[in-house]
């Protein structure tokens, strides 16, 4: 079992909700990072997803996009990430996910780096821009490795849609909670809870919701029907403000 | 071959969440496109408010000049003075028969802004404009034109304030309303299926010249066709239907800048490298590890890192030829075609026109029709700002 899903469920089998924070790598600055990678695992989060950071973000909103590019012009790239991790590698009670767009990752070669992100003990990758239609090679080469390309759907996947990402699917299923970008929203859609319910029956791996999430009250009305939370801008937000991630974790744990 | 793809390149590489989006339109082309309405409607507006057929003009002074015979296709004649339009009243009314309500578009001349502008105008629809900041400033008329005819436009500020991120800017807003609105994509690049949609309805182009100069030529086809290539929708609509006759050499001409070393350009055809941008596979301008580059050209219509995924194709198996023009000898071009035949082309159509006279030598005696994409008018605050 990949052990993103392995995470969640302890959380989950202890009547917890899993956690997910996300960051770009490199931010605030480099050494800080890590603090910050140190503080989540300590706070007892299931996956600590690290962004790889790309030129052109489309499914990101303004709050990861302006971090990000603040570290792509700090000079992070994917040898700096994975070697880190790999001199890291066992330190962190957290699975590791990888987050990011494909054509860094193609570049990089995609072979070579599912070797390197086994080597560095990554367990998952989410590429914001590939669809079922276009997974197939990239999932081919994650295979071997152990490493998990999580799908991602929504408010407007069909039933049929996600059936076909469940075949084969491992890790987490991560579910987009609104129709738009990243980033921290006051309110979520009302009608998540239909599709949600949805995916839960579709999927029998556990069920991630992100996207707009900023703290945990946002979250009950969705009990029994997600496995784990993601958020990224809301805690990018607090780090920019001077604040600590522990800090940050304290109301979610 | 896969679906969507053109050899090696094309596809859908975009988020999830613009899937349904992309396959309703797929949909779409299969049923409304064909359907008599459509065919009627569509026919009907490109005959009454664009004015096709464009006609193609013989230039006898340039000609006589160069030593060739020098052809246009004369596409800035058409109603808002590019060949944008055939695509954005195509894509426009299928949109209206969707049931959507808003056409979105990104624009970097402001060409495309324009056309989808009087597109959403004549249907009665909202049209609603990404534009760079940058451009916004050098384009200034074209921006006037929307506004005046009802568009919204929205300046994009992020990455380097030109086409590539207002195609970022415009692929979030259809996210987030993709049930009210349709992305009026403006050239024949992008996922799959709009570089086929955006040649389906640039394909004319080519249609009427071919059959324009034959008429003229006793049935004969010209030697080169030539057109300039920014996402290349105008190029890929000039050659389709050449692209069987292989006795006709097809050229495009992508814009190197300044052409000094180091400078930023435009011409991914030329030194890019294969990877993946806006939801489709290419050649790109992009470093060594994935991150997209800069593009600079004194034509705010070619300067874009990526390029459609057909025209990479057209290079991989050598049926398309594809050169570099730099910004001066553009500007050469735009002098001379408005001195010597009192035509204004636009600087994207003067990369094309400047082909015929950096390769002169090699061209001797050889027939050449040019796609003059658009008209020049635009132009002339940045010509102000060079001459």
């Amino acid at each position: 079992m990949n052990p993103m899903q392995i995470k969640i469920e302890e959380a989950t089998k202890q009547g917890k909700m899993g956690l997910i924070p996300y960051l770009p790598a490199g931010f605030p600055n480099r050494e800080q990072f890590w603090k910050e990678l140190e503080e989540l695992d300590a706070a007892g989060v299931s996956v600590i997803e690290i962004g790889m950071p790309f030129s052109d973000p489309v499914a990101d909103g303004p709050v990861v996009e302006k971090a990000a590019l603040k570290c792509l012009a700090d000079g992070i790239n994917l040898t700096w990430i994975l070697d880190e991790l790999k001199k890291r590698k066992g330190q962190f009670n957290a699975a590791l996910l990888l987050m990011g767009y494909l054509n860094p990752v193609y570049q990089y070669g995609v072979d070579k780096f599912a070797a390197d992100c086994e080597a560095a003990g990554v367990s998952g990758l989410i590429i914001a821009d590939i669809p079922l239609e276009e997974s197939g090679f990239l999932k081919k080469a994650l295979t071997p490795h152990g490493v998990s390309l999580v799908p991602l759907v929504g408010l407007n996947t069909s039933k049929e849609r996600m059936k076909l990402y469940a075949e084969n699917a491992s890790g987490f299923c991560y579910f987009v909670s609104v129709l738009g970008t990243t980033g921290q929203r006051e309110s979520l859609p009302e009608r998540i809870k239909e599709k949600l319910a949805e995916a839960k029956e579709v999927f029998d791996i556990p069920i991630a919701l992100g996207f707009g999430i900023k703290h945990p009250d946002q979250l009950t009305q969705f009990e029994g029907l997600m496995d784990a939370a993601v958020f990224g801008s809301a805690l990018i937000t607090h780090i920019e403000n001077g604040n600590s991630s522990a800090e940050f974790m304290e109301p979610w744990i | 071959m896969k679906k969507g793809y053109f050899g090696d390149f094309g596809g859908q590489f975009i988020p999830e969440l613009l899937m349904p989006p992309l396959i309703e339109l797929e949909e779409a082309m299969e049923t409304i496109l064909p359907s008599e309405e459509f065919q009627t409607r569509f026919t009907n507006m490109l005959k009454e408010n664009v004015g096709r057929p464009s006609t193609i003009t013989y230039c006898p002074n340039i000609s006589k000049d160069l030593g060739l015979d020098l052809w246009l296709k004369r596409e800035d004649l058409n109603h808002s003075g590019a060949h944008k339009i055939n695509n954005t009243l195509g894509q426009g009314l299928l949109a209206k028969m969707m049931g959507k309500d808003v056409l979105l578009a990104e624009t970097g001349a402001g060409m495309h802004g324009v056309a989808t502008a009087v597109a959403a105008a004549m249907l009665d629809m909202k049209a609603v404009i990404y534009m760079g900041a940058t451009d916004i400033v050098r384009q200034a008329p074209n921006v006037g034109r929307m506004k005046l005819m009802g568009a919204e436009i929205v300046s994009v500020e992020s990455g380097t304030k030109t086409l590539k991120d207002a195609i970022n800017e415009a692929l979030r807003r259809w996210l987030a309303d993709q049930e009210t609105t349709h992305y009026c994509f403006g050239t024949a690049a992008g996922p799959h299926p709009f570089p086929t949609l955006v040649r389906e309805f640039q394909q004319i182009i080519s249609k009427e010249a071919r059959q324009q100069y034959m008429d003229r030529n006793d049935g004969d086809l010209p030697d080169v066709v030539v057109a300039c290539v920014g996402g290349g929708s105008n190029a890929i609509g000039m050659f389709h239907h050449f692209i069987p006759d292989e006795s006709v050499k097809l050229v495009g001409v992508e814009a190197a800048g300044t052409g000094e070393p180091g400078c930023d350009d435009s011409a991914p055809l030329d030194h890019g490298t294969e990877g993946i941008l806006h939801g489709m596979k290419t050649q790109l301008l992009q470093t060594e590890e994935g991150q997209i580059l800069p593009s600079h050209s004194i034509a705010p219509g070619l300067d874009y890192p990526g390029v459609g995924p057909e025209h990479a194709h057209l290079q991989a198996t050598g049926r398309g030829d594809y050169v570099t023009i730099n910004d001066a000898q553009a500007i050469n071009a735009f002098k001379t075609l408005s001195q010597r035949e009192g035509i204004i082309p636009a600087l994207e159509s003067s990369h094309a026109v400047a082909y015929a006279i950096e390769h002169k030598e090699e061209l001797q005696g050889k027939s050449v029709l040019i796609c003059l994409s658009g008209r020049g008018d635009k132009d002339l605050g940045i010509l102000d700002q060079i001459l």
